[in-house]
């Protein structure tokens, strides 16, 4: 496999009023945090996040892909009620349970540029999987 | 969309006769241009709405729909109680109660030139836009509750606006069965700071002039006139309104099993009206409608603080006040029979026929002014409700231009600078925080919203009254 397809990674893709969140990664951890990074960047320039403050955040859900809902539902919470934003994630998924922690700083207007507020992750195009190549995929579309 | 999948009936009306699982037809309400350049995802989620428990008559989409979450956006849907009809979260939104107010200022085109861009700024600077940006009001526990029980009225109460002012709001500004206890700590702790924002993403002010008359009868009514400056808000119950969507939705995603309901797609999730759940959604989304009816209270009351800094004779009455992401009990004759039937609108406009004893006394006779929201450089529009529309839709009509373009696309098309420098051109003046939100927001991102009402004035469900076109906006 080329290098580059095989490292973690995050994309938008369209939806028709929204926008798509993707994380790609090596393992089902790496896609969520991929998938939150993707989520960010939909907001702002995840670089102009500094790490300065760390959250950490549980959920748990009958399946992989309503927990991925959850998780990003539970950061748009934070970032909504403590006026962060986050750049680095770190998750851990086990048996339909999540643990992680979102790292980065309260939201400097000037500086980060917000373009939109997520209001909130959405079971459209909602799909947790190992994709053929041997890499996981997190996506769902979230409503701005 | 395949137009071979519809048939078409006289007025800008598209039928999909019931197949496979649908308990009803769906009705799309359209010209042929719009239905043609409709992504096909609208067919696919009109149509699964009407395989859903209790629906009554049709399900219908509006002349703006697009592809929304289990509902399309621009989505009207009926269900009976008595039928085991349901209600779903995904069939209101999570911008509860999201929509548009609309305010005489009493002034001319004339009276505000050279002031424009002095009132710009005073908007700006006074009406929090954005995300990030906070209200001066903060709410905790009981007061919080009060809120979510008084809506406009609470907001009123306060300080904030005129007790004429809820005339002309919806419901008189207090949306009933509202339970604030349903509402979670969660969702009220996310509102704590946001009473009198904006928000982001296609909400705004702005400031517009009546360009076009289109009814004098219905125009004289409203109180509009050619040239008159008028303000209209767009925006909804901000984080209270997400959260209760996003905890809903999964409660009902999760219990739809039990309830032995078959979904077609997962986002439909609902519960029956009279389960516990559902009573418990319709009791928490009330709240938020009183919350979205409050937030767009306290806007109007800044918006007057910041006339008054700049133009001290302008007077500021509400014109009205209309949601467009609601479920709503209501009563409605279907085939000579009264019956009470709850509305879900997703994307779509109230638009009650003339007399209509839930109009306020002085627009009755002309219906129920339906506020159309276009884009940033193109046009809005004010329509009525037709009897018509009664039996059509449910008494329901289009609201906005709805997009044309994902914002993936829009932002890799245009710069913000250059969107706000174009639009300086045309005498627009636009002022936000985020360059990338105005590339994101960019005026032919949306359908041609004249389209679109000339689409629903001619299929019956709303009638044109006049157009307003943007004087200055303030993006959210």
């Amino acid at each position: 496999m080329e290098q580059g397809h095989t490292e973690a990674r995050w994309e938008h893709f369209p939806h028709g009023a929204d926008i798509g969140i993707r994380g790609i990664g090596r393992s089902k951890n790496e896609a969520f945090e991929q998938a939150a990074l993707a989520m960010t960047q939909v907001i702002t320039n995840a670089k102009q996040v500094a790490v300065r403050e760390a959250v950490a955040i549980a959920c748990q859900a009958p399946d992989d892909e309503i927990l991925l809902v959850d998780w990003l539902n539970a950061l748009v919470y934070e970032m909504a009620t403590r006026h962060m934003l986050f750049s680095r994630f770190n998750v851990h998924v086990d048996d339909h349970r999540l643990d992680g922690t979102a790292f980065g700083e309260h939201i400097d207007r000037q500086r980060h540029q917000p373009a939109v507020e997520v209001k909130a992750a959405t079971y459209t195009g909602l799909s947790v999987g190992l994709n053929p190549d041997g890499l996981w995929v997190a996506q769902c579309v979230v409503d701005v | 969309m395949d137009l071979s999948l519809l048939t078409q009936h006289e007025g800008c009306r598209w039928e999909i006769a019931p197949r496979g699982n649908m308990r009803v037809p769906a009705v799309i309400f359209a010209s042929r241009q719009l239905i043609s350049d409709m992504d096909n995802k609208v067919y696919d989620q009109v149509t699964n709405v009407a395989m859903l428990p209790g629906i009554v008559k049709a399900s219908y989409a509006m002349p703006d729909a697009h592809w929304g979450y289990g509902f399309p956006i621009g989505g009207v849907a009926a269900f009976d109680p008595d039928e085991g009809g349901v209600v779903s979260a995904g069939g209101v939104g999570f911008d509860i109660s999201c929509g548009v107010r609309t305010l005489h200022t009493g002034l001319d085109l004339a009276d505000i030139e050279g002031l424009k861009n002095d009132l710009a700024d005073v908007l700006f600077f006074r009406i929090p836009a954005g995300l990030g940006s906070t209200g001066r009001v903060h709410l905790e526990h009981d007061e919080m509750d009060a809120m979510l029980a008084g809506g406009a009225r609470w907001a009123v109460s306060q300080g904030y606006g005129i007790s004429e002012d809820l005339l002309y709001i919806e419901e008189e500004g207090c949306m009933p069965g509202a339970v604030p206890d349903a509402v979670s700590d969660h969702a009220k702790k996310r509102q704590r700071d946001e009473m009198g924002t904006l928000g982001s993403g296609n909400h705004y002010l702005e400031v517009q002039r009546v360009a076009e008359v289109y009814d004098s009868v219905a125009s004289t009514v409203f109180g509009l006139h050619e040239n008159e400056i008028v303000v209209s808000i767009h925006c909804g119950s901000r984080g209270l309104g997400h959260q209760i969507g996003t905890e809903f939705l999964k409660k009902m995603a999760v219990a739809t099993r039990e309830y032995g309901i078959d979904l077609p797609d997962r986002e439909l999730a609902c519960a029956p009206i009279s389960s516990p759940l559902g009573q418990e959604y319709l009791g928490a989304m009330r709240a938020g409608i009183n919350c979205a009816l409050a937030n767009r209270q306290i806007i109007t009351h800044l918006t007057r603080e910041a006339f008054a800094s700049v133009l001290p004779r302008a007077g500021l009455r509400v014109l009205y006040d209309v949601s467009h992401n609601t479920c709503k009990e209501e009563q409605h004759v279907v085939d000579g029979i009264g019956r009470r039937l709850f509305v879900h609108r997703k994307g779509a406009t109230r638009a009650l026929g003339p007399g209509n004893p839930l109009i306020p006394e002085a627009l009755r006779a002309a219906g129920q002014p339906v506020l159309i929201g276009g884009s940033m450089g193109t046009a809005s529009y004010i329509m009525t409700g037709t009897a018509q529309g009664m039996t059509l839709s449910f008494g329901s009509a289009c609201h906005g231009a709805g997009r044309a373009m994902s914002r993936h696309q829009a932002n890799r098309r245009w710069r913000g600078r250059q969107v706000i420098d174009d639009l300086a051109r045309q005498g627009i003046i636009i002022r936000s925080l985020s360059a990338r939100g105005v590339a994101e927001e960019a005026p032919e991102a949306y359908k041609d919203v004249t389209a679109v009402v000339d689409a629903a004035d001619a299929a019956g469900i709303a009638r044109k009254v006049v157009k307003l076109v943007p004087v200055a906006c303030i993006k959210g």
